[in-house]
């Protein structure tokens, strides 16, 4: 490679990485011998002190269960993890509490609104609309609720840059149609899908939307109000927060008007074996024990996140895509699969002659961390030919320098095995 | 962890230039092989004579290890009665999953190439895909076997 084509590496002045990598002490180790380059956040982040000590410190002095006791602990269980509700609300800006129900993760919270919501609704007929861009998370939850209603499962196709054609969603969307579900980011690709237009679309016909924000709430700003989603899913695991966690967002008339989708305690007012009387939202849809480390861990990392600005963050990260996305084009043979024009710093790629299960193997020797396989995207590995792809997905801890790092390593292996 | 250990030349090799690759039409058997984690996806196709294999073929795609792997087995099973192959493999998965394995190198010949997979947990899977995926043959299995 020419020093020519080699871009030079932007220098975020107001983006302190060094201080910002000093909170987070998992990457500050050896890996074979090497720093580690952790460069694969899109599958799960990693969490910075200021979480794991909150929810040390939960255990260590707060724990008890929640709504259940009078005692002072009990009290201070619950209002820690009613307070990082609030968090949360605040973060998305929805209008209400009642309206965070808190669930293990997206796919919890997708599944919950396919059996409370979309279930009891859906007539033989009906049709879910999804797009070819999706996780497995927002295709099988879907394909088991048409299973057991009758309802058709439409999908929106995608194009050549992984982008969802919205031409081709207007001839899709219709009559028939009793939900849109859809990634606001794409998990596979990276692409940032302008959700607004087809909410805007779909609000036209009166079809409710869900949106998978599991990538798009660690990486921008997200406001509910403003998106006019009626369902929003994310997990905390992806957004410096601790794994098992995550949220359902959903607009409170709706939920309001769902059965619950587990009993158990928690979950009621009043249980005899005649009758049982449901609690309010959004303790409708918490049965049993709920993650309370979880849930005060998730308000923990959103205030960190918060402490340094979801922009900045959104800023930064895009430089560092523009970084990559110029530094990956230059390796000869390297393909970077997901070529929207507007994306998330995520790096999708395969490699003339090279699997992607063996860059994933030589970058690890070289104690670069990307993810190899199809991302529990399938279709969307279908679509573009490939079994799999090697995909690099940054994160604000990320620096200039590992990109560096991995293109060294890839070179390594395209030297090896190319 | 050596990656030179793991892509040894002889892997390297038959990754490039794999052996008996494509299809055997007609076969007296054939199994699919599918490894979900990394997508590989194998055909392997076996004639008969008698009790043993008198030609071995594949097909299919998936990582060096795998498709060196398959290449190396059908050179390695060819001739062999199926009491020869399950010892073969018996062999080859011994050296794939134990550190203190006392196979005898010269009964696995080429095979040994492999020897250096099991210092790669995640990579034994693929090495060991296109053996199971022949024992589904030579049971005449028609069902897909997997890794999992």
């Amino acid at each position: 490679m020419s020093a020519a084509i080699v871009p030079g590496r932007p220098r975020s002045v107001n983006f302190d990485v060094a201080r910002i990598r000093r909170d987070f002490p998992i990457l500050d180790q050896q890996v074979n011998g090497k720093p580690l380059v952790y460069l694969d956040s899109a599958a799960s982040s990693q969490r910075p002190l200021a979480v794991i000590e909150a929810m040390d410190r939960y255990y260590e002095h707060d724990h008890a269960n929640v709504h259940r006791g009078v005692h002072t602990l009990s009290q201070r269980a619950t209002d820690a993890y009613e307070g990082a509700r609030e968090t949360i609300r605040g973060f998305i800006n929805a209008r209400s509490t009642r309206e965070i129900i808190y669930v293990r993760g997206t796919t919890e919270a997708i599944n919950l609104v396919a059996q409370s919501y979309a279930r009891p609704i859906l007539q033989p007929g009906d049709e879910i609309l999804i797009s070819a861009l999706e996780h497995h998370a927002n295709i099988v939850p879907w394909q088991i609720v048409c299973g057991q209603t009758g309802a058709q499962l439409k999908v929106i196709p995608i194009t050549q840059t992984g982008e969802v054609d919205f031409a081709a969603f207007e001839r899709l969307i219709g009559p028939r149609t009793r939900l849109l579900a859809l990634a606001h980011i794409s998990n596979a690709l990276g692409t940032i899908v302008p959700v607004e237009r087809f909410i805007a679309r779909a609000k036209e016909l009166e079809v409710p939307v869900l949106l998978d924000g599991a990538q798009a709430v660690p990486h921008s700003v997200v406001d509910v109000q403003a998106l006019d989603c009626d369902f929003y899913c994310f997990s905390a695991h992806k957004m410096v927060g601790p794994t098992g966690v995550g949220v359902l967002y959903g607009r409170e008339s709706l939920l309001e008007a769902m059965p619950p989708w587990q009993g158990g305690g928690d979950m009621i007012l009043s249980v005899t074996f005649e009758k049982t009387t449901y609690n309010q939202l959004p303790w409708k849809f918490e049965a049993g024990t709920p993650d309370i480390a979880g849930a005060i861990g998730l308000g923990a990392a959103i205030r960190y996140l918060q402490g340094i600005g979801m922009e900045r963050i959104a800023a930064y990260e895009h430089e560092l895509l523009d970084y990559a996305t110029a530094r990956l084009s230059s390796i000869p043979g390297l393909r970077i699969i997901g070529t929207s024009p507007q994306k998330a710093a995520v790096v999708s790629f395969t490699m003339a002659g090279i699997h992607p299960h063996d860059i994933g193997t030589i970058l690890d020797t070289e104690a670069v961390a990307v993810r190899t396989g199809h991302h529990c995207a399938m279709p969307v590995m279908d679509f573009f030919g490939v079994p799999a792809t090697a995909r690099a997905s940054l994160s604000f801890y990320n620096t200039f320098e590992e990109i560096d790092r991995l293109v060294a390593a890839l070179e390594h292996a395209r030297k090896l095995l190319g | 962890m050596d990656l030179k250990d793991l892509y040894r030349d002889v892997i390297v090799d038959h990754n490039r230039h794999p052996r008996n690759f494509g299809k055997l039409d007609p076969a007296d058997a054939h199994a699919d092989g599918y490894n979900p984690l990394c997508g590989d996806r194998l055909t392997v196709y076996v004639n008969l004579d008698g009790d043993r294999i008198s030609e071995a073929k594949f097909e299919g795609s998936g990582c060096a290890i795998s498709v060196a792997s398959a290449s190396l087995l059908t050179e390695a099973v060819k001739g062999k009665s199926r009491a020869q192959v399950q010892e073969l493999f018996d062999d080859v998965h011994t050296v794939l999953t134990q550190h203190d394995a006392t196979v005898d190198a010269s009964r696995l010949g080429k095979l040994a190439a492999l020897t250096g997979v099991r210092e790669f947990p995640a990579r034994v899977k693929c090495a060991s895909l296109c053996w199971h995926t022949l024992n589904a043959a030579l049971d005449r299995a028609s069902a897909p076997v997997t890794t999992e």
